[in-house]
């Protein structure tokens, strides 16, 4: 059948989205399903060498590991400091760094 | 019945009408499409490294002692552990010694770890894949070859050779990337770090449920010592990856709210010929809600429209395009950048943040202005 | 079918710009007639028009449609009144541009939630009454005058009304197509539809179509005469 009105090609189109929308969570679902393997290898590395860390940023010890930065240094290795701008605005203040402003 | 016949009719109209300027539509809808997918990207990256590092850090220790002195951390001396090992419950304690290498040649930094498995095996390490491929001397991107001897400088200016026993596997490279297993013995010599001091100390302990009153006592007995915890650890990993928080946020509100503004300028500027046709429609029969019915379709029709294609493609871009357009920003100054593939993860709250934060203030946008224009009287049109 | 009693309508009361458009008319309509409304412009012929149509609400004064009191109808049944009572035809058409002349044909039905097929059947078979069913999928503003005209006429009676009303039909029309609107309307009062027309145009209020003339002026109703 030919979608005469209007309205009814963009019903379709809006079920084609919602379609794709079906898609992606389906996609997502297997994609974890497969990749638990690769999970588990992670896992067991991050076991063995006792690492604490994912490797995203290098250029900077907080970036590095965000879990192990120091605690009492704001200025220099505060998340949003200025000198270290791209991957400060992606990541956020580590929590222990948050209590120490607010005075905790 | 009827009320869905109705509905539909004053779609049919609504999208004749916006398919009078085409053009500027269509072009709406690009822009408009492109900011969901920049807020759509940027939601996936974040929540799916959130995921990734609650699953893969599950088995980070449960409990890491640094020093502090002076405000940074420092190097704990080993003798620490003996008391530590004396507090009830605690099953292990052995020291860690890492730190980070500057390798001047690849101008990158490195992870340097030691690793017990490598100690009888002085002048071997085991590296990571992008130290590998950063360590490509001769052809680019060409990784280097077991057995290959990479120079390693060390404190004093003298170099160490240091052979390339094996590589850690390229599927942990989110964890490994940057990593330089050595021995001990080759740690101790690029490093000045005497024999009696270590990075920090690993803890296990019987029961996870003590690891609170562990961590008191042990800054009972070396009130200089940091103890961070595993839940800690993922505590941080939740919060630095947390989608409302970043900067990167800002910089996408602040893109976001000047398509607000455009489209409220858009909407608010109705032309005369617009407020004229919201007068023909009145006389001819309209209702004041049947206009805003018509705006509401046109702004849902647009928005629903760069909602689908947005999310869509920005599901391309981060789980099949490896977030190829991020890369420059997320990457930084890093100079090793993990490839890694991340696992997708979607779930109904980002679509719900992604539909509250675009289709619906669009949409009241468009309605809003025209309300005014509604309420004309419909005798207005006779008068023009 | 209406009577109007002194109707006074004011446009911006109370401000230094208020104006008496219309002041102590009154007039009743009777159904299946011709009337036209003749007067220099400003006389208040439009708006008298629109407080017929109901689509303003006279300052003072009643109407009743059907012996029913509209003036103090809420907007909302004002509207529906409007809809189902009236075909309206105005000055320069109004059409909707960029859309067919089918769809502009069809929009006054639009709100009542009519079925689509029926509703664009009906609406095909008014063009084709209008001669100009060929044109249905053409855009409105590349039709002739004329073509124009009857896509006009073919909206304002697709939801049946029993009431025509015509403002200033035949101001931007060259007299052929005047004399043609004239003869459309003969056939309309012919199937028993009640028609008013405002015009300053011989062609028009002249025409043996009308039945009536009311001459307006200065807001006033100077004379109604019937002409049959």
């Amino acid at each position: 059948m030919i979608l005469q009105r209007k309205s009814d090609v963009f019903f379709s189109s809006l079920a084609v989205g919602v379609l794709l929308m079906c898609l992606i969570f389906l996609d997502a679902a297997v994609s974890q399903r497969l990749d638990r393997e690769v999970v588990r290898e992670r896992r067991e590395i991050v076991r063995v060498l006792e690492l604490t860390d994912l490797c995203l940023f290098t250029e900077a010890r907080y970036t590095r590991h965000p879990s192990m930065a120091d605690l009492h240094t704001p200025f220099q290795d505060h998340p949003l400091a200025l000198e270290h701008f791209p991957s400060g605005s992606v990541m956020a203040i580590p929590p222990h760094l948050k209590l120490q402003d607010s005075g905790e | 019945m009827g009320a869905l016949e109705k509905q539909r009719h004053i779609l049919d109209f609504t999208l004749s009408s916006l398919g009078r300027r085409k053009g500027k539509n269509i072009a709406l809808i690009i822009v408009y499409t492109f900011v969901i997918f920049l807020l759509a990207s940027v939601l996936f990256l974040t929540d799916s490294l959130k995921k990734e590092a609650s699953q893969i850090l599950q088995d980070t220790p449960e409990m890491t002692v640094q020093r502090l002195v002076a405000g940074r951390q420092d190097l704990i001396p080993v003798h620490y552990i003996e008391a530590i090992k004396q507090i009830k419950g605690v099953q292990s304690v052995t020291p860690r010694l890492w730190g980070y290498y500057y390798d001047a040649r690849s101008g990158a930094n490195y992870t340097l770890m030691v690793n017990a498995e490598l100690n009888d095996h002085a002048g071997e390490i085991i590296i990571g894949t992008g130290v590998s491929m950063r360590n490509a001397t001769s052809m680019p991107n060409h990784a280097v070859w077991k057995n290959d001897v990479l120079p390693f400088k060390t404190y004093d200016g003298s170099v160490v050779p240091l052979k390339v026993k094996g590589f850690l596997s390229s599927s942990s490279e989110l964890v490994t990337s940057d990593l330089v297993l050595v021995s001990e013995a080759d740690f101790r010599k690029i490093f000045p770090i005497a024999k009696d001091h270590a990075t920090d100390l690993v803890l296990k302990v019987r029961n996870g449920k003590e690891l609170a009153t562990i961590a008191a006592k042990i800054t009972q007995i070396h009130p200089d010592c940091r103890p961070i915890l595993r839940e800690d650890i993922l505590r941080t990993y939740n919060a630095v990856f947390d989608w409302r928080g970043g900067v990167i946020l800002m910089v996408l509100a602040g893109g976001f709210f000047a398509f607000i503004i455009l489209a409220w300028d858009k909407a608010t500027g109705l032309s005369a010929e617009e407020k004229r046709e919201i007068g023909i429609l009145k006389a001819i029969g309209w209702e004041t809600s049947d206009i805003l019915l018509m705006k509401f379709w046109e702004g849902a029709a647009v928005s629903l429209t760069a909602f689908f294609m947005g999310i869509f493609l920005a599901y391309l871009h981060i789980f099949l395009a490896s977030s190829i357009l991020f890369e420059p920003f997320l990457k930084g100054w890093s100079v090793l950048y993990p490839h890694f593939r991340l696992t997708p993860y979607v779930n109904g709250y980002q679509i719900a943040v992604l539909f509250f934060l675009t289709v619906i203030p669009y949409t009241v946008v468009t309605i809003v202005p025209s309300w005014r224009s509604a309420t004309i009287d419909p005798d207005s049109v006779m008068r023009m | 079918m209406i009577h109007l009693q002194d109707i006074r309508k004011v446009f911006n009361a109370g401000k230094p710009n208020e104006f008496v458009a219309i002041q102590g008319v009154n007039l009743s309509i009777d159904s299946h007639g011709a009337t036209a409304l003749k007067g220099p412009s400003g006389s208040g012929k439009t708006t008298l028009l629109s407080l017929l149509g109901c689509m303003a609400r006279p300052t003072s004064g009643r109407i009743t449609l059907q012996e029913r009191e509209i003036t103090s109808l809420p907007e909302r049944f004002l509207t529906a009144i409007r809809r189902e009572t009236f075909g309206i035809i105005f000055q320069q058409f109004n059409l909707i541009k960029g859309i067919t002349a089918l769809e502009n044909v069809m929009l006054p039905a639009y709100p009542t939630g009519a079925k689509h097929a029926s509703l664009k059947k009906r609406a095909m078979a008014l063009l084709d009454l209008m001669n100009i069913a060929d044109k249905a999928d053409a855009k409105v503003e590349w039709l002739s005058g004329g073509e124009t005209q009857r896509t006009a006429i073919a909206r304002a009676l697709i939801n049946n009304p029993a009431i025509i009303i015509a403002d200033e039909p035949t101001a931007h029309l060259d007299t052929a197509l005047s004399r043609e609107f004239m003869e459309i309307m003969r056939q309309l009062k012919n199937e028993g539809k009640t028609i008013v027309i405002a015009s300053h145009d011989p062609i028009a209020y002249a025409s043996d179509v009308i039945d009536r003339v009311v001459e307006m002026r200065d807001g006033i109703l100077v004379s109604h005469e019937d002409v049959t």
